[in-house]
């Protein structure tokens, strides 16, 4: 086996511990019925033994890979998410160790398979470093990066079982149509991973030249049935599917057909589950937040926060700032990754002054804790994939 | 307004809430309150004493939390908006005016791309609209934190001791009861090993740890200001140079805007993975995506002139270094780094051209053209020569049967000559570009046959100089130890009175971390077996919940 196997076999093992640890936290949490610390601290420490198995299978797959290619694993979407699976977890590990909370892990584990099989989803060959990338720099920004975005990410998990507690979902309100959003959406990334593996397994693939926007002839392959055509497109695959219409030069539909897929995927797997437990998923969860100790629950999210903040400022603003000088020759150019990195910033520092100054505590914060959630993916996957910029390495 | 005398005789500024010096309440409001308001420690700030002039209702404005965070999150939503299209920097046209980007924006991007254009959000970022606004948010940073900063440093400068009764049980944390005799004293020993600052006066002690940590919003604040400050100052002459050069391998060029300073290009070298030996693990990658860049790196040389010589005199120039530049790896001198940014590969350099009779085949010798300094007449030696009547660089068509040359950039040389022979002795006219002959003055005996090329690479590089990056990194790191020092330390005092009856009277209060505080009381107590201490905020919680309880069985039952 060589170095690059045993790597990719550490990241499955680390992916089939944190789901076996995710049920283990679940039945923990549920199996407390009186709401008694001593049941849910049994199970609790199995399953945490299990994550901290996982977490270390997950580093080792970091170190080999780093050992493997000679640089550090952070220079593509596929190694950045794993990454960030990675320092999601080791969060949460070293907030257990300091709280206690089985209910955590059942929340943040799930989101950490999910990240992690997201990032499945792209090139995962070992690369090379563009010349850009050359650099001590990019272990200290990118690193510095994705530990503060992994603990900012343990905000919003705590703030989502505040929420599950909290909201009433026997009520129609916009909190529960929000919260149920949330939900919905952590199963569109679950339908973006079924559509994505189902075709890939089935070996799909048709190819298109189409006219770009700058007026030339390119071509494009789609790895998934063409529901939207790219501008003027000529299929070139006989025998598959010819796309429904054609889009504009600017927007890539090879893309839009893949979002399409995974809402398609998902919304039915979406169904499904509320046709089974004829209950919001959100509700589904209700049991398990039972014995939630809500303040702790908000101690939680700003603790993170605080950490996290300092964190993201120094990796994503002041270290990216002093790369950006020794690489692109200036500290900060608007390119779309570094005013997103921007926004994340602006948007905790909001969080903070209204936590602080306004006493916007419990509900609201925790509120606050899932956007700021929000804006990371949105930096990580549409900044990546639909906002072309320097930073597009997918 | 009045200044407002406590009974303790000591006079406060006007708006105190809690007496400076023994923390009585001051105000109607405050005096019926449970606990003490104890944010900015019941300082008078100025915003919320005065509302009359116009300036005070600015300062009041700008002072506020709700504005402050209304101007972040005004800033947070137009700066997602510049992402939506790339903005006009980012946008690749021939030839860069106002009118070319309007028609990209136009082209490519339909009516939304008008409209976007004609908003302004093209160019977000320089738009007098977004510097205002950043420029409200310096204002918001320094006004709120002047009116915070100014009554609290004076507040906690001035502490006093000894505390008025109803300043300490309106504290979180509070005790009273009897105690030992040496119960003070032990307090003292054990608060000094816990490295608490105690002051003593007469029957009363005040313990006090981490006071720094309340400068830490300030100090943060400061930070930010000195960055935003650092970024308005590279808009004057003088602090910033951002400038492009292309340079040619052998070129020597003066550096713009770093007078005295040359640059020689030995040599531009671009590199892509091979996939093999070392990089074989690669292999996969490179294959997918077809090649993968590895290294793009300009040789240089870099020379001085004395100070004394003349501008743009070079024969004096004396080398100051060698030095590859590559991306991440600039060269670095007096203040300016030069980068590798960009380049062309395989600029024509020089064309040889051989002279033949079109009949025999016969060559009448060889000769070279400099594309960059062409002679006027090539000889080659018996009655033979060359003359080069014209010379279009970038050669793009006729017009009115002139040849027009697009650039001075050797892309497309066109060549009009005439040859002289032995045979044509009144020379032959011929026109010649890359793989095509025009005879215009109609058959020659003789044609120039093209034989080799010689090329280089041109690099393009980045001169800059920003002499703003120091007080950059000042802001920086001020922000940084800032944010570290408030958020990661915290105020924690005591204070301590035995009262007239012997018993003793204990308060605490810290401006966050209670757990922490009750930790250190918990020793204190114990080892000088102070009275059990209550956390009133949770007694009034636990109250509330009671009461809550008590209503829902209450409505249970009727």
């Amino acid at each position: 086996m060589t170095l690059a196997e045993i790597s990719s076999n550490l990241l499955y093992a680390a992916f089939i511990a944190y789901l076996i640890a995710t049920f283990v936290f679940g039945g923990a949490v549920k199996g407390n019925k009186e709401g008694s610390f001593k049941s849910e601290g049994r199970w609790g420490k199995i399953a945490f033994t299990i994550t901290v198995i996982g977490f270390l299978a997950h580093l080792g797959y970091f170190i080999t890979r780093w050992t493997a290619t000679g640089h550090p694993p952070l220079s593509n979407m596929f190694e950045f998410t794993t990454a960030f699976g990675m320092t999601l977890v080791g969060g949460f590990i070293i907030l257990y160790v300091l709280y206690k909370t089985p209910v955590l892990g059942m929340i943040v584990l799930p989101v950490a398979l999910l990240i992690i099989a997201f990032a499945s989803m792209f090139p995962s060959e070992v690369s090379p470093l563009i010349p850009a990338l050359q650099t001590n720099w990019l272990a200290i920004h990118v690193s510095t990066v994705v530990i503060a975005e992994g603990i900012l990410a343990i905000s919003a998990g705590a703030g989502l079982i505040y929420l599950l507690k909290v909201v009433d979902m026997n009520k129609k309100s916009k909190q529960r149509f929000w919260l149920e959003a949330i939900m919905y959406s952590l199963v569109l990334v679950i339908g973006f991973v079924i559509a994505s593996t189902f075709f890939s397994l089935t070996g799909y693939q048709s190819d298109f030249t189409y006219i770009n926007k700058d007026g030339n002839e390119a071509s494009v392959t789609y790895n998934m049935p063409a529901l939207v055509g790219m501008n003027e497109y000529t299929s070139l695959t006989e025998g598959t599917m010819e796309p429904f219409f054609a889009t504009p030069a600017v927007i890539n539909a090879s893309k839009v057909t893949t979002v399409l897929w995974s809402f398609f995927v998902g919304t039915i797997l979406y169904w499904l589950i509320r046709l089974i437990a004829r209950k919001r998923i959100a509700a589904i969860f209700k049991p398990f937040v039972k014995n939630v100790n809500l303040q702790l629950m908000d101690e939680i999210n700003y603790r993170a926060v605080i950490i996290g903040f300092p964190l993201f400022t120094l990796g994503a603003l002041i270290f990216a700032m002093i790369w950006a000088q020794i690489a692109w020759s200036r500290f900060w150019g608007w390119d779309p990754k570094e005013v997103w990195a921007l926004i994340t910033w602006l948007f905790y520092a909001a969080y903070l002054h209204l936590r602080l100054g306004k006493g916007w505590q419990g509900e609201k914060s925790a509120w606050l804790g899932v956007v700021g959630f929000a804006i990371i993916m949105f930096n990580l996957v549409a900044v990546n994939l639909i906002l072309a910029g320097l930073h597009s390495y997918a | 307004m009045e200044k407002l005398q406590c009974k303790c005789g000591h006079v406060n500024p006007p708006g105190t809430i809690l007496c400076e010096s023994c923390g009585r309440s001051l105000t109607e409001e405050e005096q019926h309150k449970k606990l003490a308001d104890m944010r900015y420690e019941g300082t008078a700030r100025r915003s919320q004493t005065y509302n009359k002039s116009i300036i005070d209702k600015i300062w009041n404005f700008f002072s506020s939390v709700k504005i402050g965070v209304s101007i972040i999150v005004l800033l947070l939503i137009a700066a997602a908006i510049g992402t939506i299209l790339p903005q006009a920097q980012y946008v690749n046209v021939p030839v860069r005016n106002d009118e070319t980007i309007k028609a990209y924006y136009a082209d490519v991007y339909g009516e939304i791309g008008k409209i976007y254009h004609f908003l302004g959000f093209h160019d977000l970022y320089s738009s007098a609209w977004f510097i205002i606004l950043v420029g409200l948010l310096a204002i918001s940073l320094i006004v709120a934190s002047l009116d915070r900063f100014v009554p609290l440093y004076r507040s906690l400068k001035n502490q006093r001791v000894l505390r008025h009764r109803s300043f300490m049980n309106k504290q979180r944390i509070y005790a009273e009861g009897p105690a030992p005799e040496d119960a003070m004293e032990k307090a003292e020993e054990k608060l000094k090993e816990l490295k608490y600052k105690v002051t003593l006066d007469k029957n009363g002690l005040l313990a006090e740890k981490g006071r720094f940590s309340r400068w830490g919003p300030y100090v943060n604040h400061i930070g930010l200001i000195i960055f935003l400050f650092g970024v308005m100052l590279r808009m004057m002459p003088g602090f910033y140079v951002d400038e492009t050069l292309w340079i040619r391998e052998g070129e020597t060029r003066a550096i713009p805007e770093a007078p005295g300073y040359f640059l020689e290009s030995k040599d531009f070298t671009m590199e892509t993975y091979t996939g093999e030996g070392d990089e074989a693990k690669f292999e996969e990658a490179i294959d997918r995506v077809g090649s993968v860049a590895k290294n793009y790196q300009t040789d240089i040389v870099l020379y001085q002139t004395p100070d004394e010589s003349l501008p743009g005199a070079t024969d004096e120039m004396e080398q100051v270094k060698e030095h590859a530049i590559k991306v991440n790896q600039p060269l670095k001198f007096d203040g300016y780094a030069v980068y590798q940014m960009d380049f062309r590969q395989n600029e024509l350099r020089a064309m040889t051209f051989d002279l033949t009779n079109k009949e025999t085949e016969e060559s009448l010798g060889t000769f070279t053209i400099d594309l960059v300094k062409p002679e006027k007449s090539y000889d080659l030696g018996d009655d033979t020569r060359v003359d080069l009547m014209g010379y279009y660089p970038d050669f793009s068509g006729f017009e009115n049967g002139e040849p027009q040359t697009e650039t001075p950039v050797p892309n497309n040389p066109g060549f009009l000559v005439r040859m002289f022979t032995p045979e044509t002795p009144d020379g032959e006219v011929s026109f010649i570009v890359i793989q095509n002959t025009i005879e215009p003055l109609g058959e020659n005996q003789y044609k120039l046959t093209f034989q080799s090329a010689e090329t280089r690479d041109v690099s393009g590089l980045t001169i800059r100089k920003d002499r703003t990056l120091p007080i950059l990194g000042l802001g920086g790191l001020i922000f940084m130890i800032g944010v570290a020092q408030g958020m990661y330390f915290n105020h924690r005092r005591f204070w301590i009175q035995r009262q007239e009856d012997g018993e003793l009277v204990l308060a605490g209060h810290t401006n966050k971390n209670w757990f922490g505080l009750k930790k250190d009381l918990d020793q204190v107590s114990g080892f000088a077996s102070l009275p059990a201490y209550i956390d009133q905020q949770e007694e009034i919680e636990k109250k509330e919940k009671l009461k809550k309880e008590q209503k829902l069985e209450g409505d249970e039952l009727s």
